[in-house]
Parts: structure tokens; C-alpha cells; sequence
């Protein structure tokens, strides 16, 4: 438990350490706005149309997979760490359960989310 | 020498604890003393990180780097650091200003807190978790947040091109890193630090796994979004990607989260293949320190090795080599321990 205090520490400290840098920055820099300066940068055009856009839908498909993934590699950890205890059993085990998944990504490869359109 | 900071630590602990603190507040406040002592070390390493790749650029493209200020230039990224202080903040009309300002101070906190796993010397791990690997994975993957966030609330079309991709290519690295690191644990039998450091008393896991550490390298080159992997801040497509918009201590804080992160990830790449801060002669500190900046010099070796990949191939290089290998490495790995474990049985 008190590992996990330490590790609150950490978070709020880390918070807390950007507040101030930007705090005591905001106490010496000058604030001298004008249209100019908060227009949105396009390198010297006017920016044309709305930025916030339906985007490309090849982003969300790898987004998709990693999620399988990802998920996967949570179930991989504890059994990694019990690898040498647990023998050959769940060795073929896991086998099965990364195999399944291989045939995921394969699924996944051949319907062709991971090509960039 | 060895023991200097295990002592001064010690010192410290016994001073709190003979103050007539409960044993909960002696807690907090050494982990305050650790974090402060780890912020000083980030950010004098961090400073001198910048001034070190300036040269290492220069001399690698046959040019003289900074030598202005103080003696070799060695004063040049502190005075950078106070000219960003004084700095105009700019935040831009368009801007979604909440989501612009967090952006800011969210990217340093994984950061920081990847730092409470490192082991900076032998029992100089400021909390040694149970789960200290899978820790520093989940703390690490949590810092696209902050850089989709900056994309996204920039209202800013390099931004969000630069934001989005680099969603897609952290989220998609952080697969065969966090894969090539199973191997090392399947061979420590353990995610804690100072186990792994311990199971590599004989050998180094480089040896043992050097298809992971290869893995590994490529993947935490591209989840640092440096060359050859910088496309998301690639200069001569996108400004700078998501931090466009982003001006004075706001982008100086970009900026110190990314070398952060860089120390961060060597560190661990030492811990987990270099055999931590294990070595003869030299306090261990001292290795730890010397096998971190080998690290670091080789991703700085490689931003002018290799020139920038295009989007397709980084997604597809990820997916259709690293993953399946990595898996293929997972593999090997538990069959070689069965045939070890196998031999070890037949020769008793």
C-alpha cells in the first residue's frame, strides 16, 4: 500500500510540476496579444474550412487492432511470470490462445485494414 | 562510493523516523525525497541531453555546433531554457483553450512517473513495484493521450495531421515493445525491477534475447517520435506536428517530456538487456549512468543514419514484421526454456 502512496506522490507532483513551470513563466514573459498572433497558423494563408473533420478511416482500423492486441499482451504478462512453474501444459495452452489471435491479424490483413488507402 | 546515496537515503529515513513521524508520513516524504532527487537528475541530464545531440549532429555532419556561450558553448541550452521563460504565450482564438492548456501539463507526467521504476543503482529503486515492468508500460503508453490532445485542440490542420498520426504510430509501436519485453520476463520469471537485475548477475538478457533488444529499439525509437520515425513532427511536411501552435514554456515542455521520455526508455532498455546497474569496479550508479548514455547515443546515432520512413511503410513495417516476429520471439523463447528445463531433467 504505501508503494501505491509513493506512487501518488509521483502523479500529483508530476501535475504539479507543469503548473509552475507555466505559473512562474507567466510572472516574467511579456502579454503583448493581437489579431495577428491568434490567428491559427497555415504558414501565411488564411486557413480555409473547418479543421475538426470526419478523418481517415484507416487511423480507427489500427486503433481496432492494437485493441485485440493490446488486450492480449494483459493476459500474456501474469502467465509469462508463471512460465517456468507452470510447465509444458501452459505452454501449449498459450499456444492455442496466441494462435488464435495470429489468425486474427490474418483476418484482419487479408480483409485489408492494415493497408493505407 | 558504492553505497553513497543508499546511505544518504538511509541518513535521511532514519532522521524522519527519529523525529517522531508515523511510519505512513516517513513514507511520503521519502518518496518526496526521491522524486525531487530524480526531478534534479532529468532535468540537469535533460539540459546537457539537448547541448550533447547539437554536437553529436554537428560533428557527424562535419560542422562546429554551439561554441558561443561559455566554454564549448556549455551554457547554450540553459540560457535557451531562460529565453523560453521570457517567451509570449500564444494561444491561438481558434483553439479549444482547456484541451491546448492540459495538453501541456499532462504530456510530463508519464514522464516523470515512468521514473519511480528505474533502478538508478543497486537498491536505488524508488518504489520497487511487484509489477515494475508492466508499470512502466502502462504509465509509458499513456503519454498519447497528451499528444493527441495538442493535435486535436490546436484547431490546426498540421497539428491535427501531425496529432493523428502520432496516435497511430504510438499506439501501433507499443505493441512489439511491449511483446519483445515478455521474453525477458518469461526468462526472469518476474516483472520486478530488482529480480530482473538480479536474474542477469551471469549473463545480460542481450545475450540471451538480442532478437528483443532489437525489437525493442526499433520500437522505442518510433514510441519517442525520433528519426527515423519523427513523422509526426516531421519539420519539412507538418511545422511541428501537433506542437505547431504551441509557443514559450508551453512548447518547452514538449519538449523536456520528450528527452525525458528518452532517459526514461533507455533506462529501462538498460535495466531490462544491459544487466542494470551491474558492473566491475565502478560504483554501480556509475554503470547504470555510462549503460544509459550508450543508449541514448544510439538513438542519436540513428536520427542521421537513417532518413524518415514514409506513413504505409511505418504501419505496415509494424504490422506485418514487427508483431508477427515479436510473436515468433515469445515463441522461441518458451521453446528453448522447455528443451533447457528438459536437458536440465535428463542430466540429474
Amino acid at each position: 500500500m504505501e508503494q501505491y502512496l509513493a506512487l501518488g506522490i509521483f502523479l500529483v507532483v508530476a501535475l504539479v510540476f507543469g503548473v509552475v513551470v507555466l505559473v512562474v513563466a507567466g510572472l516574467v514573459r511579456p502579454k503583448k496579444p493581437s489579431p495577428e498572433k491568434l490567428s491559427t497558423y497555415e504558414c501565411g494563408l488564411e486557413t480555409q474550412g473547418p479543421t475538426w473533420v470526419q478523418f481517415k478511416i484507416s487511423y480507427f482500423m489500427y486503433a481496432l487492432v492494437f485493441l485485440i492486441f493490446d488486450v492480449e499482451t494483459i493476459f500474456l504478462y501474469p502467465w509469462a511470470v508463471q512460465f517456468q512453474k507452470f510447465g509444458i501444459f501452459a505452454f501449449v495452452e498459450m499456444i492455442i490462445f496466441i494462435g488464435i489471435l495470429v489468425v486474427g491479424l490474418w483476418y484482419a490483413w487479408k480483409e485489408g485494414a492494415l493497408e493505407w488507402l | 562510493m558504492e553505497n553513497l546515496f543508499v546511505n544518504i537515503s538511509g541518513a535521511l529515513r532514519g532522521w524522519f523516523t527519529g523525529m517522531g513521524l508515523p511510519p505512513m508520513a516517513v513514507e511520503a516524504i521519502m518518496a518526496l525525497v526521491f522524486l525531487v532527487a530524480i526531478l534534479a537528475f532529468v532535468l540537469l541530464n535533460v539540459v546537457y541531453l539537448v547541448y550533447l545531440e547539437r554536437k553529436l549532429s554537428a560533428y557527424m555532419q562535419q560542422r562546429l555546433g554551439p561554441n558561443r556561450v561559455g566554454p564549448r558553448g556549455l551554457f547554450q541550452t540553459l540560457l535557451d531554457v531562460l529565453k523560453l521563460f521570457g517567451k509570449e504565450d500564444i494561444i491561438p482564438n481558434a483553439a479549444d483553450r482547456w484541451v491546448f492548456r492540459l495538453a501541456a501539463i499532462l504530456v510530463m507526467v508519464p514522464a516523470i512517473m515512468a521514473f519511480a521504476v528505474v533502478p538508478f543503482g543497486q537498491g536505488m529503486i524508488a518504489v520497487d513495484l511487484n509489477i515494475g515492468i508492466f508499470y512502466f508500460v502502462a504509465v509509458s503508453s499513456t503519454a498519447t493521450i497528451a499528444f493527441l490532445m495538442a493535435g486535436w485542440g490546436s484547431n490546426n490542420k498540421w497539428a491535427l495531421l501531425g496529432g493523428m498520426r502520432t496516435v497511430a504510430q504510438m499506439v501501433s509501436y507499443e505493441l512489439p515493445m511491449v511483446l519483445s519485453l515478455l521474453g525477458v520476463v518469461m526468462l526472469a520469471g518476474s516483472l520486478r525491477i530488482s529480480d530482473i537485475m538480479a536474474a542477469q548477475k551471469t549473463v545480460w538478457f542481450v545475450v540471451l534475447q538480442p532478437v528483443a533488444f532489437l525489437i525493442y529499439l526499433v520500437a522505442s525509437t518510433a514510441e519517442l517520435n525520433r528519426q527515423p520515425f519523427d513523422l509526426p513532427e516531421g519539420e519539412q511536411e507538418l511545422t511541428a506536428g501537433p506542437f505547431t501552435e504551441y509557443s514559450g514554456m508551453r512548447y518547452a515542455l514538449f519538449f523536456l517530456a520528450e528527452y525525458t521520455n528518452m532517459i526514461a526508455v533507455s533506462a529501462i532498455a538498460a535495466t531490462l538487456f544491459l544487466g542494470g546497474p551491474q558492473g566491475p569496479w565502478l560504483p554501480s550508479w556509475l554503470w547504470f549512468v555510462i549503460k544509459v548514455y550508450v543508449m541514448i547515443g544510439i538513438y542519436m546515432w540513428f536520427r542521421w543514419t537513417f532518413p524518415r520512413i514514409r506513413m504505409d511503410h511505418l504501419l505496415a513495417f509494424n504490422w506485418k514484421f514487427l508483431v508477427p516476429l515479436s510473436l515468433a520471439n515469445v515463441l522461441v523463447t518458451g521453446i528453448g526454456l522447455e528443451i533447457y528445463k528438459w536437458f536440465q531433467t535428463i542430466r540429474w
